[in-house]
């Protein structure tokens, strides 16, 4: 099995010889857009019924369609790019989003080797779309996943790359596919069973079936089995993000994040354990030599002590190197994975948010947010992403106090304002999650109102920010929301809501907790963190322990009932398996960067569009 | 080929062809107990537990049992509790499975063994067996027959230890008493 590249992903290739199976709901015309030599050399389009071009050839049997020969490519060929267009015809998709699942090419090799496959996740209104491109760099063939769309259609495609007659090939490639797929040696119809044998020649390989299977789990990604077992992978050194379990690229990642804060975790324990008991046997053995007056003194004692320190040595630098040479490979498949995630999982620094879209009512929601950033003090570079699974179902409780950290004592107010800012990043982080008026942010900022107001002040170009007087007024109005969700979903009629209730998710933040908040407030609050994300309601609080005093005991179930977020690196969250002290840190804005400003835009612009759009009807 | 131990018996396994091991597991299979009559559920189930103790330099530094599945340091695999057995042809029931090559360095010998969790001795067990995997090639290293076996609760089975040359495994399988792998501590020792 091949390794599954993310998008803009390139490798080199080992094979010359190559055969290009694309493989989707419906047959896609195929074609191959061949650069010119040089500036008299015109770029050329490749294409089922066209002019054959040296190395490009199209196979009648369009299960494998296409076969490229690099060896045969004209000498200065820099690039070959294989493009997907939509057939024609009366139920034909209008637009790439409308294939489901999304189409996949595989690269393979002779004999059948997969050596590449991309799967075109993300697309929308495109009609055309660059899948792959194969370029000679250094004299070597390298493929690349492109997965570029073009939503103005084919012919702008091919204008873009520059085909002199684009219009007129256009024209031809779509109408040789048109025709084909009137005939009844469709590929796509075939089944998959009787080239199973001959495709498949690994035991882990996806049967090469055209035809994805029947059934809504399996239409989500005609490549369940996408991990790859480490004999699979060409090169164990070279770690692939995405190599891991899950029905979608964004849930393999999710995985494969959850699998290197695994691994980490359990290296680090074989490493602790390892050191410990080095420790532990040279003190037994010092207690030992020591327990004998006669020896206390004198060489043999000495040489004794000096072994058994040597012991402990030899065993605590075995365990280093062991440690060392698996957080090697953690560290390069963290560095491959950090820049694939997509936004909501990546840090604000990731480029992913720079091509940040607001999701659309039909997109799903994302799977996890990222929290923070995870690291141990043997390791303190590597750091895992802290992902929480959405829709939350914990409360959040930003820590305002100061009785943490050794900066926090420096400047008694940075802890407050670094609150302050992180609550806003993280409700603007889940806001850019969910769809227009999939959830609304409530501000209840009671005692030290600028710090907080001025922090989620940017948020308000949004329109999902409601600011409130006092937190018990916010408490009370979600506590009689959850109540009436409940009884509608009780009675199974959640159409009978009242309308002047938001059917949206709402996130409550309350600052300053506890000023404000009285006994009955306190009582909602419990009832809201218990119930409420059931009913789409969750909880942020803002707040410093030690001001909570006045409450005594009482306020501790619910402190511990809430995930602690801080605002300076602090370690005090466990792993589920082991329970090492995980020190937190908060998901930093880079200096000078505009992010936060450039995501509330984003999502100030999809509110105007959607209310256009509901006016409009 | 497989070395069909009796009880007491001690082999010395290194891997055919040379190599070290690199991956144990340790397979339990037991016949359910048959269900009778019109109270069929309540059958007096059979409920086996394999487990594996890590040893260090002869102290026990961590253990997987059916409460703590998997190693701290992941090296150590126990694929889940069985409470009540299966057809006893030969299907592990329970598996533990060792990565010889993630085992932290300072772990030396590693112990599994075979208690009964309600009690039944294996004489009363009918078609209880216990093997060794090579996992890499899948190759069965050694098999003990439990059934029969007179009235023990529970049984040393194997240890792997950690040689100059890498992984080797002897097969122990002496009888003991008691209901989980605390109990059976004083009979593991001797072994060490």
């Amino acid at each position: 099995m091949g390794v599954e590249l993310v998008r803009g992903q390139n490798r080199p290739l080992t094979r010359t010889r190559l055969e290009i199976r694309v493989r989707a709901a419906v047959p896609l015309p195929t074609a191959v857009i061949v650069d010119g030599t040089d500036d008299q050399d015109p770029v050329r389009l490749a294409h089922q019924g066209g002019p054959a071009l040296p190395g490009v050839e199209f196979r009648a049997a369009a299960d494998r369609p296409l076969i490229v020969d690099l060896a045969a490519v004209p000498p200065g060929t820099p690039r070959l790019t294989v493009l997907l267009a939509l057939p024609q015809g009366q139920d034909a998709p209008t637009c790439f989003g409308r294939i489901t699942p999304p189409p996949h090419v595989a690269v393979v090799g002779v004999g059948d080797e997969e050596l590449a496959r991309f799967t075109l996740h993300g697309l929308d209104t495109e009609t055309a779309v660059a899948a792959l491109e194969l370029y000679r760099r250094q004299g070597a063939w390298r493929i690349r996943a492109v997965g570029q769309g073009y939503a103005a259609g084919l012919r702008r495609m091919l204008e873009e790359y520059g085909v002199p007659d684009a219009e007129r090939d256009a024209g031809r490639m779509r109408g040789t596919t048109a025709s084909d797929r009137s005939s009844p040696a469709i590929p796509a119809q075939r089944s998959g069973p009787p080239t199973q044998p001959g495709t498949s020649p690994s035991a882990h390989a996806t049967p090469p079936s055209a035809t994805p299977p029947p059934g809504p789990a399996a239409a989500a990604d005609p490549h369940p089995a996408a991990a790859l077992s480490a004999e699979d992978r060409p090169d164990p050194s070279q770690p692939v993000a995405g190599d891991a379990v899950g029905w979608t690229l964004e849930e393999r990642l999710y995985n494969q994040v959850g699998g290197v804060f695994e691994d980490l975790t359990r290296r680090i324990a074989a490493y602790r354990g390892a050191v410990d008991f080095a420790q532990s046997r040279l003190d037994a053995e010092l207690d030992a030599l020591l327990a004998d007056p006669a020896d206390r003194t004198g060489a043999a004692h000495d040489a004794s002590r000096e072994r058994a320190q040597a012991r402990r040595d030899a065993l605590t630098d075995q365990a280093r190197a062991a440690l060392d040479h698996d957080l090697r490979g953690l560290t390069a498949e963290s560095e491959v994975v950090e820049p694939a995630l997509p936004p909501a999982m990546a840090g604000w620094e990731s480029p992913a948010w720079h091509g940040y879209r607001v999701p659309s009512a039909a997109d799903a929601t994302p799977l996890a947010v990222r929290l923070g950033d995870l690291h141990l003090p043997e390791v303190p570079e590597l750091r895992v992403p802290m992902l929480l699974p959405l829709p939350l179902d914990e409360g959040l409780w930003i820590d305002t106090g100061q009785g943490y950290g050794a900066a926090a004592a420096a400047e008694p107010d940075v802890p407050r304002r670094r609150a302050a800012e992180m609550a806003a990043a993280l409700a603007l982080r889940l806001l850019a999650a969910h769809p227009v008026d999939g959830l609304t942010v409530h501000l209840a900022a009671a005692g030290d109102r600028d710090a907080v107001s001025d922090a989620f002040g940017p948020l308000g170009v949004t329109g999902s920010l409601r600011q409130w007087d006092e937190a018990a007024g916010l408490l009370a109005a979600m506590t009689r929301h959850v109540d009436l969700v409940q009884l509608a979903l009780r009675a199974g009629a959640p159409d009978a809501l009242p309308p002047d209730l938001d059917p949206g998710r709402h996130l409550l933040v309350v600052g300053d907790f506890p000023y404000g908040v009285d006994d009955r407030a306190i009582t909602q609050l419990r009832y809201l963190l218990d119930e409420g994300p059931a009913a789409g309601v969750h909880v942020m609080l803002l707040a410093d322990r030690a001001d909570a005093q006045a409450f005594g005991p009482v306020l501790d179930p619910l402190w511990r009932s809430l995930l602690r977020l801080t605002p300076l690196p602090d370690d005090h969250l466990a792993d589920p398996w082991v329970g090492h002290a995980w020190t937190y840190e908060p998901l930093m804005v880079p200096d000078g960067s505009r992010v936060l400003e450039h995501v509330a835009l984003e999502l100030a612009a999809a509110r105007q569009a959607y209310g256009e759009g509901r006016t409009g009807h | 080929m497989t070395v069909n131990l009796a009880k007491g018996q001690q082999v010395s396994l290194t891997k055919s062809g040379g190599g070290t091991l690199s991956a144990v597991r340790m397979g339990l299979g037991w016949q359910a107990a048959p269900r009778r009559g019109l109270f069929g559920s309540r059958t007096r189930e059979i409920d086996l537990d394999a487990s594996a103790v890590l040893f260090a330099d002869g102290q026990p530094v961590d253990v997987v049992y059916f409460r703590h599945l998997i190693s701290d340091d992941g090296s150590v695999r126990h694929t889940g509790d069985n409470l009540v057995g299966g057809a006893g042809q030969g299907g592990d029931d329970e598996s533990i499975l060792v990565d010889l090559e993630r085992v932290p360095v300072h772990v030396d010998q590693i112990v599994f063994t075979v208690n009964s969790f309600t009690g039944q001795t294996f004489a009363e067990v009918r078609n209880a067996f216990c093997r060794l995997v090579d996992e890499t090639c899948g190759q069965e290293l050694a098999r003990y027959t439990l059934d029969g076996g007179g009235p023990y609760t529970a049984q040393i089975m194997a240890k792997v230890h950690r040689g100059a040359s890498g992984w080797s495994m002897t097969a122990i399988g002496t009888p003991a008493n008691g209901r989980t792998f605390q109990d059976l501590m004083p009979s593991i020792v001797p072994h060490l």
